[in-house]
């Protein structure tokens, strides 16, 4: 352990309740410099309220959360450590979205110029950025918020679903973005509700459900935790095969298998039986969707199980 | 390529990063009472009401009105309407408009926000009654030399604090209300309506008619338009500040500290 550089964020059992609704649940994860960690979860999973307690917008009713080693609220100058973006349209309506980054570069006591370079930065045109906000598009104010998030150089970065809104030009446009920022050794937590919106953005997965974490790790242990797929020549025997070996097993949608067994298990069964195999692999990106599904299908509010 | 998002290099202990001095925290809070439509306007209609109200005195009124005193008194009205108006926006802006997410992620320490909002409105508040009571000399000497107006100065030194005191008054109550309730409109309509229906509770109870000055803040101030408060007059007026003043300001300021900033 002593081997790792000091986590960036650190969250040790946050809880928050209202009144006996529990929102958040002893929550409990790191981020490290370098990283880009997912914040995953369904709609109402209180992604939003740890992300705001972490920043001291939301007091915790019991646990407590470090950014750079010391609580949020301690930072003299946050907006230069770490940048924030909880709520995109959470902006006035009437100012323009130059404006809105020269009140924040002038609090944070940044030269003016700054504000240029993060406007050209995010790919708004100058005529968008003196426009009112209250016109933009969503995809537009994420660009903005994304913008003012990293207007004083943090070392931190803390997004609440900053890809809603940008379309897969936009999503491709802001994987790049963060992944340069986290190379240059920076910490990035970022929130969804949507697998596929932070599989190709993250490198590390924290996942909540009904305000309770139900799994963390790195994207490609999760991934293969998922299990592996397999096919063969004739799938009938292959089942025989498997279901001899005692494997657990179940039919994937179009053919094959998939199982919770590693792919040497299922070969060594597969070659024992003498069965073909066509294909052995690690179950692909949708195996990572499966595991969502199965985390959090008891705790989302919609049925999944279909 | 050169990358201008980060600076992730070594970096000092982050406790140890210059603050934010209080100036700025203020200029920030001043650019903000100015750099929307909806208070730019707000702001024009306080400074042009002035000359506005001089010019149309300068056309109806008698001559033998035109006197410096009165000049200021009717400066004075759009003013102790239009203020706490700024006031009141200046708070409950933040959580109407949600730019109260980034404003207290950007500056934790809330009561260090309120106080810059506070001095930025009241800053504002003393300029423009500046204006007003320059806009009321101009309209004395116009009307002196255009329509042989009275052109009298007499107006006591401490007339200018009085009015001061309570365009203030003004201003600092609609803070307080804003901060109480974080609602524009629930804000707009406590200010205007309540001591209102107040005053008419007072008035229209014989039995409390004699205790008035003590609970109602209109009629406790309205000694100090008139330039003729007394002693009992101060003591009456701090009384009715406390309750229309004191109360919900701190009532206010410890919702703001403690109040959860959502999103939605």
């Amino acid at each position: 352990m002593a081997a790792l550089p000091p986590a960036a964020i650190e969250v040790a059992g946050l809880s928050k309740s209202y009144g006996t609704h529990i929102a958040v649940d002893d929550v409990s994860f790191a981020v490290r410099p370098g990283s880009v960690t997912g914040f995953l979860g369904p709609n109402g999973a209180g992604k939003s309220t740890t992300l705001r307690m972490l920043v001291g917008l939301t007091r915790p009713s019991d646990g407590r959360s470090t950014v750079l080693g010391v609580p949020y609220q301690q930072l003299p100058n946050p907006g230069r450590r770490v940048g924030v973006l909880l709520d995109a349209s959470a902006q006035h309506t009437g100012r323009t979205g130059r404006e809105v980054l020269t009140l924040g570069a002038m609090l944070m006591g940044l030269p003016t110029t700054r504000v240029d370079e993060m406007v050209e930065l995010v790919g708004l045109t100058p005529a968008e950025a003196g426009r009112r906000t209250g016109t933009y598009s969503l995809g537009m104010r994420q660009r903005l918020g994304i913008a003012h998030a990293l207007l004083g150089r943090p070392q931190v970065l803390i997004l609440d679903e900053p890809a809603n809104g940008l379309d897969p030009a936009g999503i491709h446009w802001m994987r790049g973005l963060l992944r340069e920022f986290a190379d240059a050794g920076g910490a990035v937590l970022l929130s969804s509700h949507l697998l596929r919106e932070i599989e190709v953005i993250a490198d590390e997965l924290v996942v909540i459900g009904r305000g309770r974490l139900v799994a963390q790790g790195s994207k490609h242990d999760l991934l293969s935790a998922a299990g592996t797929f397999v096919r063969a020549a004739d799938d009938s025997e292959l089942a025989a095969a498997l279901h001899a070996a005692g494997i657990e097993f179940r039919p994937a949608g179009d053919g094959g298998y998939t199982s919770p067994a590693d792919a040497e298990t299922i070969a060594r069964a597969a070659t024992h039986a003498g069965v073909t195999l066509t294909e052995l692999r690690p179950v692909d990106g949708g195996g990572l969707e499966e595991l969502f599904l199965q985390l959090t299908a008891g705790d989302a509010r919609e049925d999944v199980t279909a | 390529m050169t990358t201008p998002t980060t600076a992730t290099a070594q970096r000092p202990a982050a406790t140890r990063e210059a603050g934010i001095p209080f100036g700025r925290l203020l200029r920030t809070e001043l650019r903000k009472l100015t750099d929307t439509r909806a208070s730019r306007w707000l702001l024009i209609a306080i400074v042009a009401a002035t000359p506005l109200v001089v010019a149309v005195m300068l056309f109806v009124a008698a001559p033998e009105d035109l006197t410096f005193n009165q000049f200021v008194d009717f400066t004075q009205t759009p003013q102790k309407i239009l203020l706490p108006a700024l006031a009141i926006l200046a708070m409950t802006s933040e959580w109407s408009q949600r730019t109260g997410l980034v404003t207290f992620t950007l500056v934790p320490d809330r009561r260090r926000v309120l106080l810059a909002k506070f001095t930025a409105v009241l800053a504002l508040g003393l300029l423009a009654i500046t204006v007003a009571f320059a806009a009321a000399g101009i309209g004395n000497v116009l009307g002196a030399g255009l329509r042989h107006g009275d052109g009298s100065w007499t107006f006591g030194l401490a007339g200018f604090g009085e009015i001061t005191l309570v365009q203030v008054i003004g201003l600092v109550e609609g803070m307080a209300f804003g901060m109480a309730l974080l609602i524009t409109a629930g804000a707009i309509i406590a200010y205007y309506v309540a001591p209102s229906l107040w005053s008419v509770l007072f008035t229209a109870t014989a039995s409390l008619q004699t205790i008035a000055p003590w609970f109602d803040l209109n009629k406790a101030s309205g000694a100090l338009y008139d330039q003729d408060i007394t002693g009992k007059g101060w003591l009456q007026l701090l009384v009715a500040a406390a309750i229309w003043i004191a109360v919900p300001l701190a009532f206010g300021v410890w919702r703001v500290s403690r109040t959860e900033v959502k999103s939605s």
